[in-house]
């Protein structure tokens, strides 16, 4: 059992063993008492040494510059490297493990939700154990490298990846993208029949035949976006519209793509790959498919998850072969063929059914500044919509 | 009052004995960490004024508490007669009806949240099986209704438990006497049970209360805009942790009011017997025809709270199943979450035993103080909490971040009251002459805590470490944040697999994760078996001549 075996390597401030001896000659009604409020004593020592002992921080962070600070040696990769992960260990797990067999690095991932890891990372300044960053959304990896968190990845890292889908500033790379588009039931709608433009579904021809999932991020990510390319009175204007025409809410990307494949409604609004999973279960029968703008539309907004080299990095060189790792070959063709997201390095092939990436046309955008929710929620709160 | 022995020299301090005292106190000190954290971040926040004089703040407010006063009045209203159908009536399936009734603590909130929408949603089962009646619409779930329904339906067993203990420590002689003073059954349970149920009826509303407060999986899912979620907001959305700050401090805030409404309903009175001998068992009132309708209400709340999870998380399983997901089940996350909750809940029970003994047996300002405290980091949002102790320990305690210690601390520090209340709604009932009978027999202070007041308040004890081990098995955030890298329990993975859509994985995790914590629930129910006196009384009535 993991934590058992955490608890007998540390210095395990709960157990009541160690400080026991010297209660021996007490009567045995009170040793067990005793026991367990010296147990807490120095458990709640420790915590209560976070309010006063000043000191010791001081120390602490002078050690991790110098580990910071050591030259990134590319021959030199092994030891320990540390992953927060806003990535599920469903999407990544099989990738990290194969990083681990090739490269000898032994990695540890933590995974959990790509803002409140962010958050974390914040918090824990340049104490943090994590030596890379992998997120969900480029937002939260903007808002990390704006508070200088971030190392300026070398240039044999970046220019692998499309300035489209890196940072600027070089802070961090875009690993795998995903586009927003409509799905559509084939059974009552063909290509032709749907817009030049995500803006012309607030005409009233759409009533009563579109679903939207307001609440998802994914949705959220894209009004931001509307907001940040359109402005936010043809973002208010454009909401307003499809709000008229009634569309079903919906609370996820797969319950739209599901509902449009048992002609429950005609189209909505989704991410690219949920409809792959449907064809991958209930076959190429499945009435459904995506639709991708003909010209440059934001409704084709490409979102990346993406990964950076945290400031306080303990092993930058495990860090960099794990960034190249995940641009490698092998691994951007398993995002394309196995998570069915686009692969952000030239040569790999996305899905064949997939527009191709360098088609897809969206206004300028940095995806470094797609981390104003709260301005979109405001608007869609305003609006009626949430 | 009287008091366990207090020693006469701690009277001139006019303190509780250290032994006491200083755990205490130290409990205090780690609840009040988040507390400071906030403080710390509000302060770099800049437009504060703009942020707390907005009118939508005013909204938030309102909401806010109009869901935690609403959820905390229908926990009352499920509470009192389940626990006192399933312990003082001949109610046939007593046990599986207390169960059952307990059980829906250890549904997480997303889940539930998933499980009321899928039910009751636009285009729920409900829906599905009305709309050949011509319902084409129910009523709006999304907001206060469906907000309300899913925490008063996960929430209310704290007040359940709490009730429960209460009842089984009541001496059934107050109620026979009322009886032989001609009043009605019903009359003898409003003016003598439910006075009597009064601290339990306040310390399981004051966690319903703030559990309200702090829950943002239930309200992010139903859409309803509470602090909570303007809390979220700036946390996933904006990683703007300074505002963020800024409104948990008025969840704090809003923590204190409810404090002080609970100290003022508790009030000081005393609800031990005070004659000589022991209680007896209650007698069994009979329901006579009243079992029927009484059957339907505890069926009712069983269907809502247990069997609508269950069957929403079997449905999920079967659906992906059925399409070939596969399961990819493993032992570690089980073991993990049982063994960490096991610890969570044996060492908050430890170190709320001296705050509730403080409180009750030393009354004055420092032990109220102490109390009142440990509440602190059980009404911000989790995610606040972990943050700030993300924070203190990396910072200062880097050799306690992320280790196995860290995280019990982390449980400890959020689900303390939760074994505080039970421990003092017991306590209470215990008539301090028996321990200074210990006392006047030459037994240490310590030594007649450990002797005498800890058998005596086991339902006390009982409810407090169920509560824990059932919120510990659930609880998220903490576990993401500060367990060991590589730690998974069956949270954890339930979560991770309903964010990519695996629902059939899901579906399994958390169905073992209701599972466990429900096999937990009988030695629960036995752990509680009267309060000390009962139990003797009863043992002694069982022994023939």
């Amino acid at each position: 059992m993991h934590w058992k075996h955490d608890r007998d390597s540390q210095q395990a401030p709960g157990d009541p063993t160690s400080p026991i001896t010297p209660l021996r000659r007490l009567p045995t009604g009170a040793r067990l008492p005793l026991a367990l409020l010296l147990a807490l004593l120095v458990s709640l020592i420790a915590a209560g040494c976070g309010e006063t002992a000043t000191t010791t921080s001081t120390a602490a962070p002078a050690e991790a510059t110098t580990s910071a600070g050591e030259p990134a040696d590319a021959a030199d990769v092994g030891g320990r490297l540390v992953v927060y992960s806003g990535r599920s260990e469903e999407l990544i797990g099989a990738l990290v493990a194969q990083f681990e067999e090739q490269t000898g690095v032994e990695v540890e991932v933590r995974y959990g939700d790509t803002a409140e890891l962010a958050g974390t990372i914040l918090e824990e300044g340049s104490n943090s154990p994590a030596d890379v960053y992998f997120a969900q959304d480029g937002g939260a990896l903007g808002a990390l490298a704006q508070a200088g968190r971030l190392q300026t990845l070398d240039a044999d890292i970046l220019e692998r990846v499309d300035p489209r889908f890196r940072s600027a500033e070089g802070a961090w790379v875009g690993l795998s993208g995903r586009a927003r588009v409509v799905v559509y039931n084939t059974g009552k709608l063909t290509e032709t029949d749907l817009p030049a433009s995500i803006l012309d579904f607030a005409g009233p021809e759409w009533k009563g035949r579109l679903g939207w999932a307001p609440t998802n991020g994914s949705f959220q990510a894209f009004v931001t976006a509307l907001v940040t390319t359109a402005g936010e009175d043809a973002t208010r204007d454009w909401l307003e519209g499809v709000k008229a025409n009634g569309p079903k809410i919906y609370e996820s990307n797969s319950a739209i793509v599901e509902a449009v494949g048992n002609g429950e409604i005609d189209a909505g609004f989704v991410n690219h790959y949920y409809l792959f999973r449907f064809l991958k279960e209930r076959g190429d029968a499945f009435p459904a498919r995506n639709y991708f703008f003909p010209g440059p539309d934001i409704g084709n907004m490409v979102n990346v998850a993406g990964a950076g080299i945290l400031d306080s990095a303990a092993n930058v060189a495990a860090g960099r072969a794990f960034l190249l790792f995940m641009l490698s070959e092998q691994a951007q063709t398993y995002f394309a063929e196995e998570v069915k997201e686009y692969p952000l390095v030239a040569g790999v092939q996305a899905d064949a059914r997939l527009k191709p990436l360098a088609d897809i046309q969206t206004p300028a955008l940095d995806l470094s500044d797609i981390d104003d929710l709260e301005g979109t929620l405001r608007i869609l709160q305003e609006q009626g919509i949430l | 009052m009287a008091s366990i022995g207090r020693p006469a020299r701690s009277i001139r301090a006019g303190l509780p004995p250290f032994p006491f005292l200083i755990p205490g106190l130290l409990l205090a000190a780690g609840t009040l960490l988040p507390v400071a954290y906030l403080a710390l971040r509000a302060l770099g926040a800049e437009d504060l004024a703009e942020l707390l004089l907005r009118p939508r703040t005013a909204g938030v407010l309102l909401r806010t508490l109009a869901l935690a006063l609403s959820v905390t009045a229908a926990s009352a209203c499920l509470s009192v007669p389940l626990a006192w159908l399933t312990l003082r009536t001949d109610l046939p399936g007593r046990r599986v009806w207390a169960v059952l009734g307990i059980l829906p603590l250890v549904v997480p909130s997303y889940v539930g949240g998933f499980a009321v929408i899928a039910a009751l949603g636009p285009r729920g089962v409900l829906q599905t099986v009305l709309q050949p009646l011509g319902v084409e619409r129910l009523p709006e779930i999304y907001g206060f209704p469906g907000a309300f329904l899913t925490l008063t339906l996960f929430s209310y067993p704290y007040m359940l438990l709490a009730v429960r203990a209460a009842l089984l420590g009541l001496d059934p002689s107050f109620e026979e006497a009322a009886r032989t003073l001609g009043q009605s059954p019903w009359g003898s349970f409003r003016r003598v049970v439910l006075p009597q149920l009064k601290p339990a009826l306040a310390a399981g509303g004051l966690l319903v209360g703030l559990y309200t407060l702090s829950d943002f999986g239930a309200v992010s899912l139903l859409q309803y805009d509470v602090f909570s979620r303007a809390i979220y907001v700036q946390y996933r959305g904006s990683l703007d942790r300074s505002l963020a700050a800024v409104l948990s401090l008025v969840l704090v805030l809003l923590t204190v009011l409810f404090l002080a409404a609970e100290t003022r309903v508790r009030g000081r009175a005393r609800y031990h017997r005070s004659a000589a001998g022991t209680a007896r068992a209650a007698d069994a009132h009979r329901l006579g025809p009243w079992r029927w309708p009484a059957l339907a209400f505890c069926g009712a709340v069983a269907l809502l709270g247990v069997g609508l999870p269950v069957g929403v998380t079997g449905y999920w399983l079967a659906e992906g199943l059925r399409h070939g997901e596969s399961l990819g089940l493993v032992l570690k996350p089980l073991l993990n979450s049982v063994g960490v909750s096991v610890l969570a809940a044996g060492v908050t029970v430890a170190v709320a035993i001296p705050v509730a003994v403080m409180d009750v047996r030393f009354p004055g300002p420092v032990s109220f103080l102490t109390e009142r405290v440990t509440y602190a980091g059980f009404a911000l949002p989790p995610i606040a909490t972990a943050l700030a102790l993300v924070f203190f320990a990396a910072n200062y305690v880097p050799w306690l971040y992320q280790t196995l210690a860290m995280l019990v601390l982390a449980y400890v520090i959020r689900f303390a009251p939760q074994a505080v209340g039970p421990l003092r709604t017991s306590l209470l009932q215990v008539n301090p002459h028996l321990e200074e009978a210990a006392r006047s027999l030459g037994r240490s202070p310590l030594r007649t805590a450990w002797a005498v007041t800890v058998p005596l308040v086991r339902p006390g004890m009982a409810a407090g470490a169920a509560l824990v081990f059932l919120t510990t098995m659930k609880e998220l955030p903490s576990t993401l944040l500060l367990s060991p890298i590589g730690f998974t329990t069956l949270a954890t993975q339930t979560w991770s697999a309903t964010s990519e859509a695996f629902f059939a994985r899901a579906a399994a995790s958390a169905l073992l994760l209701l599972l466990f914590s429900s096999l937990s629930l009988p030695f629960v129910l036995r752990g509680e078996g009267g309060t000390g006196t009962g139990r003797f009384a009863r043992r002694r009535a069982r022994r023939p001549g």
